[in-house]
C-alpha cells in the first residue's frame, strides 16, 4: 500500500481506460453517481451461462472513480454474478493498491456498488419472470 | 493596504490550528467559505462556560442558571449589534440552513396555489430545496432568475419574474460557488414594490463585510456562526419584528411557550417563540466571542484585506495559462477554478498533499454547475488570517497537479 494515491497504474487506467464503452443489448445495465464528487458511472454486462461474458462501463469523474471502474471491468470480465456480488471494500482497495482516505473510498467503490446494484435489479427481474 | 495586510496576518497567532502541519507541510487553510477556523478567544469562551457556569437557561432559580441566561441573551444582543437589528429580531437556530427552513415552514406553508417564489439560479441547495419542497406541498411555483456565464444575476430577468403573484423572493447576498455579489438592496425594493417578502442568505457575506439590516432593507437575513470564527451548531435568523410577530412558530416545545393547557398553548414573546427546547448555549456564547473578535478588528478591515488577497490571487492565477477562473470581476473572497482537464477532486487531493486545504466539487449548487456545463470546480476562499504567501503556495502547487496529470 502506498500513501501516494496517484500511482502510475491508477493514472494509466484513468487515461487509457479498459472496456470504456456501452454494450448494445446489455443484459444488465445500471447507472449511479457520487454526489460528493459528482462522479458518474454506468456499468454494462452481457451474460452467458451466468457469467459476465462482456463487462464495460462509461462514466466521468475523478481519477480514482474512473480507474476503479476500468480495473473492475478487467478483473471481473468472465466472472459469475455471485463472484461480483460477493466483492467488497477490501477487494477494491487491494486491486487499486493504494491507501485511500474514507472520503475518496466513496469514489473508489462507486463502480463496484453500481455493478452490484445492477446485479440486484437483474436478479429481481429474473426472479419475477 | 500593506498595513491592513500586516495587521490582519498578525491575528494568525490567535488561531492555534494555523500552526499545524498537514502532510508534513504547514497548513494553508483556503476553505473558509465552507467553515472558518476558530481563535483561542472563542475556544476559551466555550470552555469557560462549561468550567464555570454550565446550567440550563430561562428556568433555574439559581446562580449558575442566571449567569448562563445572561450570557446567552448577551450573545443575542451581540448578534443584533453586528447587523444593527433590534431586540427580539435575532433568533438563534442551528445554522443558515435551519434559518431558511424555519422561514420555509413558517411562511412558505401559508402559500396558496398561484403564489410564486422567486429564487436565483445560483442558490446554495439550502436556499433552494426548502422552497422547492414547500412549493410542491402548497402547489405554489418556484421561478429562477437567470445568471450569466460569470455567475452574475441578470437583473432585468429578475425584475420580469417579480409580479403581484410573488410572495417570497430569496437570494444569496454572496454566492458560495462563484463569489458573485447580488444587489440585494435593489432586489428587496423590487420585491417590496410587488408586496413580496425579501429573504437574504447571508452565510457568505456577514462574516466578511459590514452588513446592516436596515440599509439592506430586507425582511429576513440568515447566517451561520461557524463561517465567522464561531462554533458550529449555531446560526441566526434575523427577521423584521413586524413580520416575526405575524409568523407561526416552526418548532414547538419548552421555552417557546408562555402558558400551556391540555387544549391550548400561548406562545412566548420574540425571539423565544422561535427557540424551542434547550438551545446551543455554549455555541451561542462562543459565537458571541467570535462577534467580539470580528468587531474589534472591524469588518471593513476584514473586507479590504480579503479584497487585496482576491485581487492578488486573480492576478497570480491569470499567469497560469491552463487555469480557468470562473466568476465575475467584482467578487467576494471566493475563487472557483479548474486546471486543464483535471477533475477538481484530483486537483484538491494533490493540493492537500502540499498542505493546502481547498474545496472541490459542486459546492452545493448542483443545478448551477449543470447549467454551466461543469462537473465541479476547485474553490479557494479567504479569510482574515490568510496571506499572500499562501496564495503563492497555491499557485506553485498547481505545478504538482500538472506533473501528475501530464
Amino acid at each position: 500500500m502506498n500513501a501516494e494515491i496517484y500511482q502510475q497504474h491508477i493514472l494509466d487506467h484513468y487515461s487509457n481506460p479498459r472496456n470504456r464503452r456501452e454494450i448494445e443489448n446489455a443484459d444488465l445495465q445500471y447507472r449511479d453517481s457520487n454526489p460528493l464528487c459528482g462522479d458518474e458511472v454506468a456499468m454494462y454486462a452481457k451474460l452467458k451461462d451466468g457469467l459476465m461474458e462482456d463487462l464495460s462501463f462509461i462514466g466521468r469523474g475523478c481519477a480514482i472513480s474512473q480507474a476503479s471502474a476500468s480495473m473492475i471491468t478487467e478483473a471481473l470480465k468472465g466472472a459469475s454474478l455471485s463472484q461480483a456480488a460477493e466483492m467488497g471494500k477490501e477487494d477494491v482497495t487491494r486491486m487499486l493498491m493504494i491507501q485511500i482516505s474514507p472520503t475518496r473510498l466513496k469514489c473508489a467503490l462507486l463502480p463496484l456498488k453500481t455493478l452490484q446494484a445492477g446485479i440486484r435489479v437483474y436478479q429481481n427481474g429474473a426472479a419475477r419472470n | 493596504m500593506a498595513t491592513t495586510l500586516s495587521l490582519l496576518t498578525k491575528t494568525r497567532k490567535d488561531f492555534p490550528i494555523l500552526g499545524r502541519n498537514v502532510n508534513g507541510k504547514p497548513l494553508a487553510y483556503l476553505d473558509n467559505a465552507a467553515t472558518s477556523q476558530k481563535p483561542r478567544q472563542v475556544i476559551e469562551a466555550i470552555s469557560a462556560y462549561y468550567e464555570n457556569y454550565n446550567a440550563n437557561i430561562h428556568r433555574g432559580i439559581h446562580r449558575l442558571s442566571e449567569e448562563a441566561t445572561a450570557a446567552y441573551e448577551e450573545a443575542h444582543k451581540k448578534a443584533a449589534g453586528l447587523i444593527g437589528a433590534r431586540e427580539g429580531e435575532i433568533i438563534f437556530t442551528k445554522n443558515t440552513t435551519e434559518s431558511l427552513n424555519l422561514l420555509a415552514y413558517s411562511i412558505g406553508l401559508t402559500l396558496r396555489p398561484g403564489d410564486e417564489i422567486v429564487l436565483t439560479e445560483a442558490e446554495h441547495h439550502s436556499n433552494l430545496v426548502p422552497w422547492q419542497q414547500v412549493a410542491k406541498i402548497t402547489q405554489s411555483q418556484v421561478k429562477f432568475a437567470q445568471v450569466n456565464e460569470k455567475g452574475e444575476l441578470d437583473m432585468e430577468h429578475f425584475q420580469s419574474l417579480v409580479t403581484r403573484n410573488t410572495r417570497i423572493v430569496a437570494a444569496a447576498h454572496v454566492t458560495n460557488a462563484f463569489g458573485a455579489i447580488n444587489p440585494v438592496k435593489e432586489m428587496a425594493e423590487i420585491a417590496h414594490s410587488e408586496g413580496a417578502l425579501m429573504v437574504v442568505d447571508a452565510a457568505q457575506s456577514v462574516p466578511h463585510m459590514p452588513v446592516s439590516a436596515s440599509q439592506l432593507g430586507c425582511d429576513f437575513i440568515a447566517f451561520s456562526s461557524h463561517k465567522m470564527l464561531g462554533p458550529t451548531g449555531i446560526g441566526v435568523l434575523y427577521g423584521r419584528k413586524s413580520e416575526l410577530e405575524k409568523m407561526h412558530p416552526f418548532l414547538y416545545g419548552g421555552d417557546m411557550i408562555k402558558e400551556v393547557s391540555y387544549e391550548e398553548t400561548k406562545f412566548n414573546e420574540l425571539p423565544w417563540k422561535f427557540e424551542a427546547g434547550t438551545p446551543n448555549i455554549s455555541g451561542a456564547i462562543g459565537f458571541g466571542a467570535a462577534i467580539d473578535y470580528l468587531c474589534k478588528i472591524g469588518l471593513d478591515s476584514v473586507q479590504s484585506h480579503e479584497q487585496a488577497l482576491t485581487r492578488h490571487a486573480l492576478k497570480r492565477l491569470a499567469e497560469e495559462k491552463d487555469v480557468l477562473v470562473y466568476g465575475p470581476e467584482k467578487r467576494a473572497g471566493i475563487i472557483s477554478f479548474n486546471i486543464g482537464n483535471v477533475h477538481p477532486h484530483d486537483a484538491a487531493a494533490i493540493l492537500d498533499m502540499e498542505g493546502i486545504a481547498v474545496r472541490a466539487g459542486h459546492h452545493c449548487a448542483m443545478p448551477l454547475m449543470k447549467k454551466m456545463g461543469l462537473q465541479g470546480t476547485v474553490r479557494a476562499s479567504f479569510y482574515l488570517y490568510n496571506t499572500k504567501a499562501e496564495i503563492g503556495r497555491l499557485a506553485e502547487a498547481l505545478e504538482k497537479v500538472r506533473k501528475v496529470f501530464k
